[in-house]
Formats: structure tokens, C-alpha cells, sequence
């Protein structure tokens, strides 16, 4: 009995194989599809924001004048967000993640807390600021200043820091709780100086990414009614404030009035991106460089 | 005589910071527990405040004139609230995304996870994640300026708010993400079953499609639908360059409205607190949340029930 034709089988290889090759190759074309997107929009922006990003645009406060505008309102505003979102992200963020690897029983509440953050993450941004708006700007009656922002943003980007935080924490092998035991310390006295410790590398990975998230989220601030509008630099946490992806909200879309605003919006997208860039960067070389000491 | 008093003074010592401890041992717990309920609040939080105000909004507004009305003006004398409009809005541009996003996302998966030396992998795989941590606002800006004005050169009677740009940008913004899951899902299928097919006789091409995809279908179908649910929730992209005519049609060169930029521009407009309009805004968040937890709880369900244990 004869199960296979080996004359079939040579006539129908070439097909096969040159078949697999154009594939392979179509496979190629698609992934590099992504990488000509990123240098067609790298390099839009930076032609359209050539001449237009110099120390004045940077000092300068927002002006009608496209030509003495500048960004330090936004700046500014910025800096003054993450004076909010990065404490408070980091005690929820981190808060949480070592209650539920360390101290919660694999239990019922464990378990939804868990689905819970994982629903989080996937609520779109849009709906946070809802939140924040009813909540915080208009129940709270703080009006939208830079702790309502901060506050919705933080809410956001939880998430991040949480699972970021309980890898980290999760990673810290047992021994070493077990050696911190063993010279009869207590769980809090383990986890303060043993645990925490070695996992803080992890942990501000998922800070710095959290935080550059916050940095270029949009929709949620657009909600709250954060304005673009000549307002004086921020002082403090109860000033009304603008951020960066704000700017490159308004400019955008009053381009179509006053053409040279599409420049300005190139502009602050180019710093928008180095400073995204430098975050990430930075998240970067302490996971590698402390990746592993175990 | 003199270290007699010093043990006792270590033991009183040792004494109060065990108690010190004891404390901080018994109230850390609550506290972190605390913490960690805090994310509860937040979901009920967003559940309770788009409920409250879904309800009222259903008082001035019947149900069925909500869902099936073809007309959404909110504003005026006879303002009218039907939510199709912005329904088709939001299908269409997450249908267009989706069709950019799938193929290319998972050619990309393939390439990376079945073609790509170790090398290449390791150059491509950070490029994607770039793509991936771009600011949407970022998106919409290159919609409105560059690939709108691209595509009017190549569609005629294409407006220059439409909803073809944004869904192809958005799909362009979704590609990492469906293809860094789909490489993980392609990556945990075990060597041994495509070396079985291999030492068939099988080519790449017919182990990639006969055994890796079959046997990371789950975690692919589960990038998906995340995708899309990552579409219909996008707004910037959406507010920027598909414009506000809230058009009830399925001519992708026209302006759409979006869910997402519906809310946008309500709350821009510093709608009365009280009035149907104000209420409006959070029927339509309401609708948006439901859709996009549906897409969440299917995902996480596909991926639960259908993983391959090797």
C-alpha cells in the first residue's frame, strides 16, 4: 500500500516553498510597516516645528501672536500635575500591590480586587474624566484646578503602578523574606526593609511609565474643561492650570483659523516627545541595570 | 551595678518598640487594605455617577427613542436624541481601524514570533513599543494635517473632517498593540509541536497557519477584541479629525461623530447642569462603558477559558 505520491510531492514543493517565501517576505513588509509610519510622523513633525522651537518659544507665556507664543504655561502646568499624580499614584500604586501579594488571602476579595484593576485599565480615559468632572471638579466643588487633573489622572494610570509593582514585589525571592524571619523580624519590618527594597527598581519602572502616561493623556483633562486660554503660570496645586497635550489639542484644531498654529502645535509636539523620550529612557536603564540581582 | 540597669533599660526599650511594632503590625494591614479598596470605589464610582445620571436622562428621554432615533440634535427648540448617529460614528471608524490593525498586526506577530532571527527581534520589537507609547493627541494631529490631506489626493470628495483618516490612524495606533499579544500567545506554543510538523515536511508558511495560529487562537481572537475595544474608546483621534456633524450614514468620506467626541464637545460647551443636554452626555458615557466592559469581559473570558495548557 502506497500512502504517498512522491511524484505529487516534488511537483507541488516549488509551489510550497516559493509560496512560503512570498509570504515571509509579505510578513516583512507588514512589520515594517509600523517602523515607516513612526519616520513619516517623526519627520512631519520636525519639518513642520523647524524654526519654531527656540529658548523664547520654551520662556514665553501663551499669546494670540503665533510668533511670541510660548509654552511655559504649559510647562509649568505639567510640572505642577505630577506634583499631584506622583504621590498619589505611588501610595495607591504601590499600597495595593503589597496588600495583595503579601498580605491577602487567595480569597474571594483578593480575587475581585484583582479583576478589578484589570477592568480598570481597560475603562476608556474618556469615561475617567467623566468621573473626575462629576466627582472632583463639580461634587468636591474644586473647580478645575490642578488637584481635580491630578486626582482623575491618577485614578487612570493606577493600574500601571499596580501590576508594575506586584511583579516586582512577587520577584523578591522567598529566602529572602525567610533569612528576615529568621532574625525574628515581623511581616511589616520584613516587608518595609527587606521587600521593598529589592523590589524598588521594578516599582519605579512602573512609576516613571505611569507618569509619562499622565504626561500625554488628553482626553480626560479636554473634560474636565481644562482651558488653553491666556491664564497666569500655576503656583500651586489650587491654581487653574494647562498641560502640554492641551496646547497641541487647541493649536490643532484652531489651525484651520490661523495656519501658523499647526506649526506651534508641531513644536510642542516635538517637546512633548523628548520629554516622553527622556521618561522612558530612563525606565529603561534602571530595569536593565538592576534586572536580576538575585 | 551598672549593667543591671543597662538590661533593664535594653528590655524597657526592646519593650516599647515591640509595642511600636505590635501597633504597626496590626494597623498596616487595614491600612493597605485600605489602599487597595480604593479601586473598588473608583468602579463604583464611575458606575454610580453615570447611573444616576443615565436615569434622569431616561426621564426626559424614552429608551426606545434613545436607541433607534436616526436624529441627534441636542441642541435648539426641538432637540432630539437619538444615539444612532453616533452608534454608526463609532462602529464605522473602530471597523476601519480594525481592518488596518488585524492583518497588519498579525503579519507582524507572525514575522516576529516564527520568522525573525533573535537579532531582528530585538531591534523590531522596541520600535513597535515606540509606536505603541505615542500620545494619542499626537495621532490626531497627524490625521488632521498629514494623512487627511494624503488621502483627498487620492479619494475624491473626500471632506476634509472625515472619518476614514482617524479609523486608518487609529488602526495605525492599534497595530502594536494587537501584535504584541499576538506574539506572546504564537510564543508560548511549545517547539516540540511545530518540530513535529516540521519533520512532516511541512513548510514555515504551513506550520505557522496549521499549528502555531490554531494553538494560540485564543490569545490572538482575545488581541482582537481588546483592539477594538481600545477603538471604540479612543477619542482624540476621533474629536480632531472626524469632526462634529453628527451624520446618521455609512459614507466614510463624510464627517462622523464618535461617542467619544460627542462627549468632548458637550462638555466643552459648558452644557447647564439640570438640562437634557447635560444629562445626555452621561447616557452617552454610560453606553460607551457598557460597550467597552462587554469587549473587556470577552477578552479576559477567551483567554481564560480557551488557554491551551501544553
Amino acid at each position: 500500500m502506497k500512502y504517498i505520491d512522491s511524484a505529487q510531492v516534488q511537483k507541488k514543493m516549488g509551489v510550497r516553498l516559493s509560496t512560503n517565501q512570498f509570504a515571509k517576505s509579505l510578513f516583512f513588509l507588514a512589520t515594517i510597516f509600523g517602523l515607516i509610519v513612526l519616520v513619516v510622523l517623526i519627520y512631519r513633525v520636525f519639518a513642520q516645528s523647524l524654526g519654531w522651537i527656540d529658548l523664547d518659544f520654551i520662556m514665553n507665556k501663551l499669546s494670540t501672536n503665533p510668533e511670541r507664543a510660548g509654552i511655559m504655561g504649559a510647562i509649568m502646568g505639567t510640572l505642577w500635575l505630577m506634583v499631584v499624580v506622583a504621590p498619589v499614584t505611588m501610595i495607591l500604586g504601590i499600597g495595593t500591590a503589597i496588600y495583595l501579594e503579601e498580605y491577602a488571602k487567595k480569597g474571594r476579595l483578593s480575587s475581585f480586587i484583582q479583576t478589578n484593576i484589570a477592568n480598570l485599565a481597560g475603562v476608556p480615559s474618556i469615561v475617567f474624566g467623566i468621573l473626575g468632572l462629576t466627582v472632583f471638579v463639580r461634587g468636591a466643588d474644586l473647580g478645575n484646578i490642578v488637584l481635580a487633573g491630578g486626582l482623575t489622572m491618577s485614578l487612570l494610570v493606577l493600574p500601571v503602578v499596580v501590576v508594575a509593582s506586584q511583579e516586582a514585589i512577587r520577584s523578591v525571592p522567598g529566602y529572602l523574606r525567610e533569612a528576615s524571619y529568621g532574625m525574628g523580624a515581623t511581616k511589616w519590618q520584613t516587608i518595609k526593609k527587606v521587600v521593598l527594597p529589592a523590589s524598588i527598581p521594578g516599582i519605579m519602572t512602573g512609576v516613571i511609565l505611569a507618569l509619562s502616561r499622565a504626561i500625554g493623556e488628553t482626553a480626560p483633562l479636554v473634560v474636565i474643561g481644562i482651558p488653553a486660554l491666556l491664564i497666569p503660570l500655576p503656583d500651586n496645586i489650587f491654581d487653574k492650570f494647562t498641560v502640554l497635550p492641551m496646547q497641541i489639542y487647541y493649536w490643532t484644531i484652531d489651525s484651520a483659523l490661523v495656519a501658523e498654529y499647526a506649526n506651534l502645535a508641531a513644536a510642542t509636539i516635538v517637546i512633548l516627545l523628548f520629554v516622553l523620550f527622556v521618561m522612558n529612557s530612563i525606565a529603561i536603564i534602571i530595569r536593565n541595570k538592576f534586572q536580576r540581582r538575585f | 551595678m551598672e549593667k543591671t540597669v543597662n538590661v533593664r533599660e535594653i528590655i524597657k526599650k526592646n519593650k516599647s518598640t515591640m509595642n511600636l511594632s505590635r501597633i504597626s503590625e496590626k494597623v498596616m494591614p487595614k491600612v493597605l487594605l485600605g489602599i487597595a479598596v480604593i479601586s473598588i470605589l473608583t468602579t463604583i464610582g464611575i458606575i454610580f455617577t453615570l447611573l444616576a445620571e443615565t436615569i434622569e436622562f431616561f426621564k426626559a428621554v424614552p429608551f426606545i427613542e434613545f436607541f433607534t432615533g436616526t436624529v441627534l440634535k441636542p441642541l435648539g427648540d426641538n432637540a432630539q436624541f437619538g444615539v444612532l448617529p453616533l452608534l454608526t460614528g463609532t462602529v464605522i471608524s473602530s471597523v476601519i481601524a480594525m481592518l488596518v490593525a488585524i492583518p497588519i498586526g498579525l503579519m507582524t506577530a507572525i514575522f516576529l514570533s516564527e520568522y525573525a532571527s533573535e537579532k531582528l527581534r530585538r531591534f523590531l520589537k522596541p520600535i513597535l513599543e515606540i509606536l505603541a507609547g505615542i500620545p494619542t493627541i499626537v495621532y490626531g494631529f497627524f490625521a488632521f494635517t498629514f494623512v487627511t490631506p494624503l488621502l483627498q489626493k487620492i479619494v475624491p470628495g473626500l471632506e476634509s473632517t472625515n472619518i476614514l483618516s482617524p479609523g486608518i490612524v487609529m488602526g495605525i495606533m492599534i497595530i502594536p498593540m494587537v501584535a504584541s499579544l499576538s506574539e506572546d500567545a504564537m510564543s508560548s506554543v511549545p517547539n516540540a509541536m511545530r518540530e513535529g510538523a516540521l519533520g512532516l515536511g511541512s513548510t514555515k508558511l504551513e506550520v505557522t497557519w496549521k499549528v502555531v495560529i490554531p494553538a494560540a487562537m485564543s490569545g490572538i481572537v482575545a488581541s482582537f477584541v481588546l483592539g477594538i475595544s481600545r477603538a471604540i474608546g479612543e477619542t482624540m483621534i476621533v474629536t480632531i479629525a472626524s469632526g462634529s456633524s453628527k451624520n446618521f450614514t455609512f459614507d466614510v468620506t463624510q464627517s462622523m461623530q464618535t461617542m467619544t467626541a460627542y462627549i468632548v464637545e458637550v462638555t466643552g460647551g459648558e452644557a447647564p447642569a439640570g438640562s437634557t443636554l447635560y444629562y445626555s452626555l452621561y447616557a452617552v458615557a454610560m453606553t460607551l462603558f457598557v460597550f467597552t466592559l462587554i469587549m473587556n469581559l470577552i477578552a479576559q473570558y477567551i483567554s481564560r477559558k480557551y488557554r491551551e495548557e501544553y
